[in-house]
């Protein structure tokens, strides 16, 4: 299922209805792989207070189901739910939802991983932050999916 | 036959353009970049634009139909 959302949404909620409600696949699924995108205070090393999400509406939602659709093929899949955000959003709320439900890890991980890149480069949205100096700019590219962070915050698993 | 094509602008580009929209009339087989130039007489396609007809992407030499939706629009950044 594809979803465009103009309100805030809880994208665990949003799992857990959706799941719960799929009684055709109901006890069929040994995995689930869920990823949230969340909107960050900080991009280019500016403070963002907010921003808005525009997108071509119609065309969005076209593309997405062709995404799913062809992971869909590419995978071995139950189900997939997909949730994006749009209009104005603020620092620390989810953006997007991608859940998909496999029988097995390999699809769930795999397929995941693939919708979501494939949003990042085709679907129709675009970001406008607004920023803490008072300025606003769109933002002009997604950074590659593959890339490593330079920073590792988690010092605390390091030895 | 003279053909109405509705041309459609997105995000940065709709700002920089200054509309959202426009309607173009076109006789005989045009393609995607040749309703850009009608649309946009003084302004030059961005090199790194994206276009689509009825929601879908195309290239630029593609040709358009009567009725067609085309749209422009920068480099998406969802997610």
């Amino acid at each position: 299922m594809i979803k465009i959302s103009a309100d805030l949404f809880d994208p665990w909620h949003e799992v857990l209805v959706y799941q719960n409600s799929a009684k055709h696949w109901a006890g069929k699924f040994g995995a689930t792989n869920v990823f949230v995108g969340t909107m960050r205070d900080f991009n280019d090393g500016d403070s963002v207070t907010g921003m808005i999400l525009e997108h071509y509406p119609g065309m969005t939602e076209k593309q997405l189901e062709g995404i799913v659709k062809q992971a869909a093929r590419d995978w071995h899949l139950l189900d997939a739910l997909v949730v994006h955000r749009v209009g104005e959003i603020k620092p620390n709320e989810p953006i997007v939802l991608v859940a998909v439900w496999a029988s097995h890890r390999g699809d769930a991980f795999d397929a995941g991983r693939q919708i979501m890149e494939a949003l990042k480069n085709i679907a129709p949205f675009w970001k406008k932050e607004r920023l803490q100096n008072g300025g606003e700019r769109w933002v002009e590219h997604n950074t590659d999916g593959y890339l490593r962070s330079s920073t590792n915050d988690m010092s605390a698993f390091s030895d | 036959m003279i053909m109405s094509v509705k041309v459609r602008y997105f995000a940065s580009l709709k700002d920089s353009i200054g509309r959202s929209e426009d309607l173009v009339d076109v006789n005989g087989i045009v393609t995607v970049a040749e309703i850009w130039a009608m649309a946009n007489a003084n302004r030059l396609m961005p090199d790194n634009i994206l276009a689509a007809i009825n929601m879908e992407y195309v290239d630029i030499e593609h040709s358009v139909q009567n009725g067609d939706e085309v749209a422009f629009f920068p480099p998406v950044t969802g997610g």
